[in-house]
């Protein structure tokens, strides 16, 4: 059982802690010009922190326990190349999604 | 006016966001259930997904407070799985950082993987948006999936266990980030942040508190930056 006062610390830090963290930049330097070595790392987040997020969840899925998944390898990679090649999120959403399902049922 | 109004971009913002909640219901569902095992009622699940709204985090703050680790250690782990966010945050200042302090605070609150990854899409291929249709779009994307993410949370929380659990579920949120990273994979700077950042994940992963990501996450950066710097900006 975990404590109540335990839980609404937690609560509350993590909640001030990831305002503090979101509105570092976008409320503390706002409309100050930043410098351009900077700028030009943080055009690269999108496309760091995403694939970084997910990559170990692709390679080693908690569902399996970790072991590599053939169908969801391919299903990352089909998503990701319609991604690409139609400029489409959603699109890509239901291709990928699409593979995992088709996929789940030809294996088993 | 060159750009598409204040209305039509919150409508359009909806519409790009309503997608995810093939994600976000799910998900916020798992963690009601999650919530509900490890003895919280469904108040207290609603007060993590309402003060923290973001899914990784409060994941791990449960996990953690289950497994009794210090408290300092669960609010270090926690934050360090959101300091993506801050990441975030600089990476909007350009496109939201000459509204109003109150509407910079609101955006900063709604700033969650969603969010940000389809503003930057937008505000990086319209430049001709004005700073309200930007707040208005990047509001409208939240506005369709926040109130199910707290809805559900509490859905979860009273159901609790009796709602069967799909395995292929754990995939939908890799599935739905990896159909956002194709888009913005324009030129070979992106393309090489997105493969160094990839391949330092894999590597980093033994690292605690989920540092592999933060360590991952700079890696990246750095190289998209180096190969624009010595390969002419992007276009």
């Amino acid at each position: 059982m975990i404590d109540r006062v335990d839980l609404w610390t937690v609560i509350i830090g993590l909640g001030i802690g990831s305002f503090g963290l979101r509105f570092v930049f976008l409320g503390l330097v706002g409309d100050r010009p930043l410098p351009a070595w900077l700028m030009r790392h943080l055009r690269y987040t999108a496309v760091s922190v995403l694939p970084a997020l997910v990559m170990p969840l692709i390679v080693w899925p908690t569902a399996t326990g970790g072991e590599t998944d053939p169908v969801r390898l391919a299903a990352a990679a089909v998503a990701l190349a319609v991604g690409y090649f139609a400029r489409n999120p959603l699109l890509a959403m239901v291709v990928g999604a699409a593979v995992l399902v088709a996929g789940g049922y030809w294996v088993s | 006016m060159a750009g598409p109004g204040v209305k039509s971009s919150y409508w359009r913002g909806l519409r790009d966001g309503l997608p995810f909640l093939l994600v976000i219901v799910p998900f916020a569902t798992l963690f009601g259930v999650l919530a509900d095992d490890a003895g919280l009622n469904a108040a207290e699940a609603l007060g993590f997904s309402v003060a923290v709204i973001a899914g990784a985090a409060q994941f791990t703050a449960l996990q953690l407070m289950q497994d009794h680790a210090p408290l300092i250690v669960v609010l270090a782990s926690s934050l360090a799985v959101n300091l993506r966010m801050a990441m975030y945050s600089a990476s909007l200042t350009p496109h939201l950082g000459h509204l109003p302090l109150w509407k910079r605070g609101i955006a900063a609150y709604f700033l969650i993987d969603q969010s940000y990854a389809l503003g930057i899409i937008k505000f990086e291929k319209d430049r001709e948006l004005s700073q309200a249709e930007r707040f208005a779009y990047f509001i409208g994307t939240v506005s369709g999936i926040c109130p199910f993410w707290y809805i559900f949370t509490v859905v979860g929380a009273l159901v609790g266990s009796n709602i069967p659990m799909n395995t292929g579920l754990d995939f939908a949120m890799p599935i739905a980030f990896i159909a956002l990273v194709g888009p913005g994979l324009r030129t070979g700077a992106h393309m090489s942040a997105a493969f160094v950042a990839s391949a330092s994940a894999l590597l980093f992963a033994f690292l605690p508190y989920n540092l592999g990501l933060l360590v991952a996450a700079v890696l990246g950066m750095a190289a998209g930056a180096e190969v624009e710097r010595r390969w002419g900006a992007p276009a």
